[in-house]
């Protein structure tokens, strides 16, 4: 950035994130990877999963043959237990994720050692209970 | 916050006049999604299959019929808070960000009716298969 004089300035810019060259003056760690994980399970849920929510209770309502056909897309290369899968670990991160706001917005939970600690577990949380409800569900059609 | 006097600070309307409205509703809404979801879950999980006969009888229940239309009311809300947030957050022109929250309120009430009268239809009138 230059001043009117054509100078460049060492006065630090809005926001001040760049160091020049690509580089950034911030590390990536995990609490920054967890506050965009909530935002993208969130926003996938809601443009993913809602509408095949009312899509499913909307094929039931419209009798069997529309039914079949949702059902047949579900079938169509495990196309649905992939999307249910994502949807499963969206929602489970999402409310992990947003558990940890609860905390935070009671002002805790900020020390770098606990939001770390918790940056880390919640996105490790959600892959678990994910694995555990789908292999069940996998264990039970055995 | 307010115009400085107590009164006004009490309020704490701020310059949109709504406070943190917008923000209890998010979380008074996250607390019933997760109430709801996982009560979805759990009770597809419980089901012996998933063939429309059933799916009929199970969501003409009320006690499955409620829930679910309590949770379209409680879901669709909650992402309509949050999708303004993201519109809020990327876009920065003031016709499209007025364009995109018309959509998505059309969204949100449009897919929660669709979602709710589903349901009602199952609950009211069965479905034959």
């Amino acid at each position: 950035m230059t001043e009117m004089s054509g100078k460049p300035s060492n006065r630090p810019i809005s926001p001040h994130l760049s160091g020049g060259g690509g580089l950034l003056h911030y590390v990536w760690g995990p609490h920054m990877l967890v506050s965009i994980l909530h935002r993208i399970a969130g926003d996938g849920m809601a443009l993913v999963g809602m509408p095949l929510l009312v899509w499913w209770l909307y094929s039931i309502s419209a009798g069997a043959e529309s039914y079949e056909y949702f059902l047949s897309w579900f079938d169509f290369y495990y196309l649905g237990y992939v999307v249910l899968v994502g949807l499963t670990f969206a929602f489970f991160e999402h409310l992990f994720s947003g558990l940890r706001h609860f905390v935070m917005d009671a002002g805790a939970g900020y020390e770098l050692k606990t939001n770390k600690m918790w940056s880390i577990l919640v996105p490790f949380l959600a892959v678990i209970v994910t694995a555990a409800i789908w292999l069940s569900v996998a264990f039970q059609n055995l | 916050m307010g115009s400085g006097t107590n009164i006004g600070r009490v309020r704490g309307l701020g310059s949109a006049q709504e406070g943190a409205h917008h923000w209890i509703v998010q979380r008074v809404t996250a607390i019933a999604n997760m109430l709801l979801v996982l009560w979805l879950i759990f009770s597809l999980m419980r089901l012996p299959n998933y063939e429309h006969e059933l799916m009929v009888e199970w969501l003409s229940s009320p006690l499955v019929a409620v829930p679910m239309m309590l949770m379209l009311v409680s879901i669709f809300w909650h992402l309509r808070l949050g999708l303004q947030v993201l519109i809020e957050d990327y876009i920065p022109d003031h016709g499209m960000k007025f364009a995109l929250i018309t959509l998505l309120n059309f969204f949100a009430v449009g897919g929660a009716a669709l979602g709710i009268f589903s349901v009602a239809k199952i609950a009211f009138t069965g479905v034959a298969a």
